[in-house]
């Protein structure tokens, strides 16, 4: 007979599955930056993995290390891994530099959770993510 | 204005700055956790004034609040640059205190890894208000590019404000200060052995230069 065994079920969203986020360029335009902030670590803290198209200003970034900072505690939340592509070195070259058009403002973000998230794997034109179920 | 209270006022401003000297700059030590910062804090204050900032150690986040020096005063052929040094704890976007378990028992873990986000995020926020140029802490012997890296540097550079990468730990045989200059080419790069007092006096001069 089928039982509930994983207590966390329907915490996570439908099934063990992983869900990710993309969020356009357009739809975070229209946000002050705490409000981008709390769009990505209300999203994180769901076990989600959240792509913005459009990346974070370096004030934004701050704000986010700053806010993850106050949120983590011991019980469920260790905090995010965050990757940005193209990097600052591909950004001048690589592939995904030249797609991209290599504007600061043309970083695709990928953010998850750190303790779900066991590599966070970028080089010049592949972000990989191994993701762990609870 | 007279010509006379012209040249009072500059004399005044002159002696003023003679005696009481400019504000000190305000100098932020940032890095990742355990790049050596407050053994580099420690080298320059009691090189400089005699004390130490704050205790060093091999488990990350050892520093948890920012430590301020005030009025360090470094001589610089004959000149002397005055600035204050803020000793802040690593920075990093994850702190899990599962980490800390080998060194210390859950308690001790779940407070130093609180105190350590608190720090992180208050050193942050002095980034973006308080300091007035960062010295950027790097263990030579790692990867430069960590996004934590990145991003930091970039916050930096988007704030204008002057900043120095040092390439600490060159004592090791595994570090690289290539690769640091490689990944950061638009700063200048200072290698060093914060433990071991290597290069000591191109690190002064440049932070002399720079912050002066
Ligand atoms: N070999 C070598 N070890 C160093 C050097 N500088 C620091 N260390 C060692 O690296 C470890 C970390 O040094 P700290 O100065 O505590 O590092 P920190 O950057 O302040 O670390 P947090 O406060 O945790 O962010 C200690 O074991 C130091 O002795 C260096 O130049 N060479
Ligand atoms: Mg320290």
């Amino acid at each position: 007979m089928p039982e509930m065994t994983n207590p966390d079920a329907g915490r996570d969203g439908p099934g063990d599955g992983v869900q990710i986020d993309l969020v356009s360029a357009a739809r975070m335009d229209g946000l002050t930056s705490m409000e981008k902030v709390r769009l990505i670590l209300d999203g994180v803290r769901d076990g989600k993995i959240v792509i913005l198209e459009q990346g974070l200003s370096p004030d934004e970034e701050s704000k986010l290390i700053e806010v993850t900072m106050s949120e983590i505690n011991p019980d469920d939340f260790t905090g995010i891994e965050i990757e940005t592509y193209p990097s600052s070195s591909a950004r001048k070259g690589g592939l995904l530099g030249r797609l991209m058009g290599g504007s600061d403002d043309n970083k695709l973000t990928v953010i998850g959770p750190a303790n779900q998230i066991e590599t966070l794997h970028k080089d010049e034109d592949l972000i990989s993510a191994l993701v762990s179920r609870r | 204005m007279g010509v006379i209270t012209e040249i009072r006022d500059s004399i005044f401003r002159a002696t003023n700055r003679l005696f009481a000297g400019p504000e000190p700059k305000r100098i932020g030590i940032y890095g990742p956790p355990n790049a050596g910062k407050t053994t580099l804090a420690n080298r320059i204050a009691r090189d400089w004034t005699g004390d130490a900032v704050g205790p060093e150690s091999h488990v990350p986040h050892e520093t948890r609040r920012a430590r301020r020096k005030e009025n360090v005063e470094i001589e610089r052929d004959g000149r002397t640059v005055t600035i204050d040094i803020v000793d802040t704890p690593g920075v990093t976007t994850k702190v899990d205190y599962e980490e800390f378990l080998d060194e210390m028992d859950e308690e001790d873990a779940i407070r130093r890894s609180r105190e350590a986000t608190e720090g992180v995020a208050e050193a942050m926020h002095w980034l973006r208000e308080d300091v007035d140029g960062v010295i950027y802490v790097l263990d030579s012997t790692k990867d430069p590019i960590s996004q934590v890296n990145t991003m930091l540097i970039g916050i930096i550079e988007s704030r204008d404000l002057p900043v120095l990468i040092f390439a600490n730990k060159t004592d090791l045989e595994e570090a690289n200060v290539k690769r640091i200059a490689d990944a950061y080419p638009q700063h200048e790069v200072v290698p060093l052995s914060a433990l071991e007092g290597q290069n000591m006096d191109t690190v002064y001069d440049n932070v002399a230069e720079e912050f002066g």
